[in-house]
């Protein structure tokens, strides 16, 4: 199912000529109204009126992370506050919290790519949506919760934790779909399965995951457990919430609203722009943005752009599903290591649920990566030697699939810090 | 054949102490137990007055527990009595996984709970030898 027919399935041609308009305007509107940008653009010796085709971008300044601090909290808006209707941010756990702000329009735009990933996901006006992505300042919640009710879907606001009375809901009122973390959706399976119900008793069919990067085999684990469709979603504060980017039916890359957000892939060290089809950091420029327009945010994701059609019938390009941030890359003894990697890997050993961390030290000088891993009562064995024997495995396989040795330990099951938003998975000691 | 209930244990101090209370608590009485442990985890193996509770309590509280079925044997309280057991055992070829003993039954019995590779083979053999096996009931009631 699509959204939004006319822009989602415009013919590249016209979604190009689109793209520029919007990016021009985009462009003169924050050398003109944002002084940060002003500053930048003259530095880098660059007018408005020099961007004249797509491919001018790449002589355009990154806006970064660092920027969003050093204007906290409003510098960067382009808009008087009797504009914005709204302000979220992030949960500024690495310093002060980041700030989006939002007009009526970009409220009605953050709605729009919203319906437009939930649609992708199979809702329809019939669905029964429950929302656990927190509500309030962080934009998961209110985000998918503006595109349900655009859709004309029921939305319950259900926000997240208390496990046991999400599972209660989304029997009792019919939730047909589920928008929240990936690892979320495992840990409300096991507290389906501790309560006893029947699954037949549910209407649950699909569901929208995002705000953590996962991978392949978590979705094929999520989809057989459950049994529904698993589809991915992206999205972050600072470009505006969930709904940049998102699967269709094809689950083959997810799709990204080019009608309102233009990517590019870069060399995260030299800052070039990468060849087609290379794999890099995403950046991202916002086309219809008025409050927080964003031209070339570093985004720290790391995928690549596939451009070739794809059978669903949208034409906007579509991002690989993301396999890190550049800023979640562990480097152990020189070798790039990302816990999407850890997990993929562990979920092909029979058994292993993907409830685990990293956990780095430096030992007389050398990095150690220590793997965490729950035992399950699959499992488990009352005998020493089984277990060490899958200590061992576990081991061998991490060892071989990241080209890195590591160091196992079992653990007790919840004793890994379970996200009822973001799963935390790595505790770097160095 | 008796149940033994078994729980994985992480090294961390108060582990045990929270099997123990969860138990305590529960009005579960333990009757034997034995821990195997590496430098990283423990097994702890609990033989108690009702192991289906214990399992129940156990899961609830987030444990991994399993039940494993073992044979408990009595054996007279006198010196060489395991060691002709073990040696019957090892003419028999019958591998032992883990065993643990305890006394303080009111016959001045020794409790041996046996954990084999082959159950049946080993019932067998304790059979010939005329050795006494404890039923369920009056092993959770000792």
């Amino acid at each position: 199912m699509i959204w939004n027919q006319a822009m989602e399935c415009m013919p590249r041609e016209e979604l190009d000529q689109l793209q520029l308009s919007r990016l021009k305007e985009t462009v003169s509107r924050v050398y003109s109204s944002v002084p940060a940008y002003r500053a930048k653009m003259d530095e880098a010796g660059i007018k408005p009126q020099d961007i004249n085709t797509l491919a001018d971008l790449k002589y355009l300044p990154f806006l970064t992370k660092q920027d969003f601090r050093d204007n906290y909290p409003f510098g960067l808006l382009a808009v008087p506050m009797r504009d914005v209707v709204r302000i979220q941010s992030s949960s500024g756990t690495t310093g002060k919290p980041t700030v989006a702000a939002y007009t009526r329009n970009d409220i009605e735009n953050w709605a729009e790519v919203m319906a437009r990933a939930l649609t992708g996901a199979g809702a329809t006006p019939d669905s029964v949506i429950q929302v656990t992505w927190g509500y309030g300042l962080f934009t998961g919640g209110l985000g998918a919760h503006y595109g349900a009710e655009k859709i004309g879907a029921a939305v319950l606001p259900a926000s997240g934790g208390n496990t046991r009375r999400q599972i209660m809901l989304m029997h009792d009122y019919g939730t047909t779909l589920l928008g929240c973390t990936p690892s979320y959706a495992l840990v409300m399976y096991e507290e389906f399965l501790r309560s006893g119900l029947n699954r037949s008793e549910f209407r649950f069919k699909s569901g929208l995951f995002g705000a953590e990067p996962w991978s392949e085999n978590m979705r094929k684990e999520i989809e057989s457990k459950w049994e529904i469709d698993a589809y991915d979603v992206y999205g972050m504060t600072e470009l505006i919430g969930p709904g940049v980017a998102s699967e269709c039916a094809c689950k083959n890359g997810l799709h990204l609203a080019e009608d309102h957000f233009l990517a590019e892939i870069i060399d995260p060290d030299s800052g070039e722009v990468l060849p087609y089809g290379e794999r890099g950091e995403l950046v991202i420029t916002s086309l219809t943005k008025e409050a927080l327009p964003l031209v070339r945010y570093r985004t720290r994701d790391l995928t690549r752009i596939l451009r070739e059609p794809c059978a669903c019938g949208r034409t906007h390009a579509r991002i690989e599903k993301i396999l890190g941030r550049s800023d979640d890359m562990l480097i152990i003894r020189g070798v790039n290591v990302f816990p999407s990697m850890v997990e993929s890997i562990l979920l092909q050993i029979p058994g292993i649920e993907p409830q685990y961390q990293l956990v780095v030290d430096r030992v007389n000088n050398l990095d150690r990566l220590e793997v965490q891993v729950e035992v399950s009562e699959k499992t488990f064995s009352d005998e020493v030697r089984r277990l060490e024997e899958l200590e061992a495995r576990i081991t061998r396989e991490l060892d071989s699939g990241l080209g890195v040795s590591v160091k196992v330990r079992l653990v007790e099951p919840r004793s890994i810090a379970r996200s009822e938003g973001k799963a935390k998975r790595i505790i770097d000691n160095r | 054949m008796a149940k033994q209930i078994s729980v994985f244990l992480e090294n961390k101090a108060g582990r045990l102490a929270h099997v123990t209370r969860v138990l305590g608590d529960a009005q579960v009485n333990i009757r034997a137990l034995s821990i195997a442990d590496t430098s990283d985890f423990g097994i702890l193996r609990l033989i108690v007055n009702d192991p289906d509770k214990a399992y129940r309590i156990l899961k609830e509280q987030g444990f991994t527990v399993s039940q494993t079925e073992v044979i408990a044997v009595l054996l007279p309280d006198r010196p060489g009595s395991l060691a002709s057991v073990l040696e019957r055992m090892a003419e028999e070829n019958i591998n032992i996984e883990y065993l643990y003993a305890f006394l303080g039954t009111k016959d001045g019995d020794a409790l041996i709970i046996f954990k084999v590779e082959d159950m049946e083979r080993a019932k067998e053999a304790f059979d010939k030898q005329g050795i006494r096996f404890i039923d369920e009931k009056s092993l959770y009631e000792l």
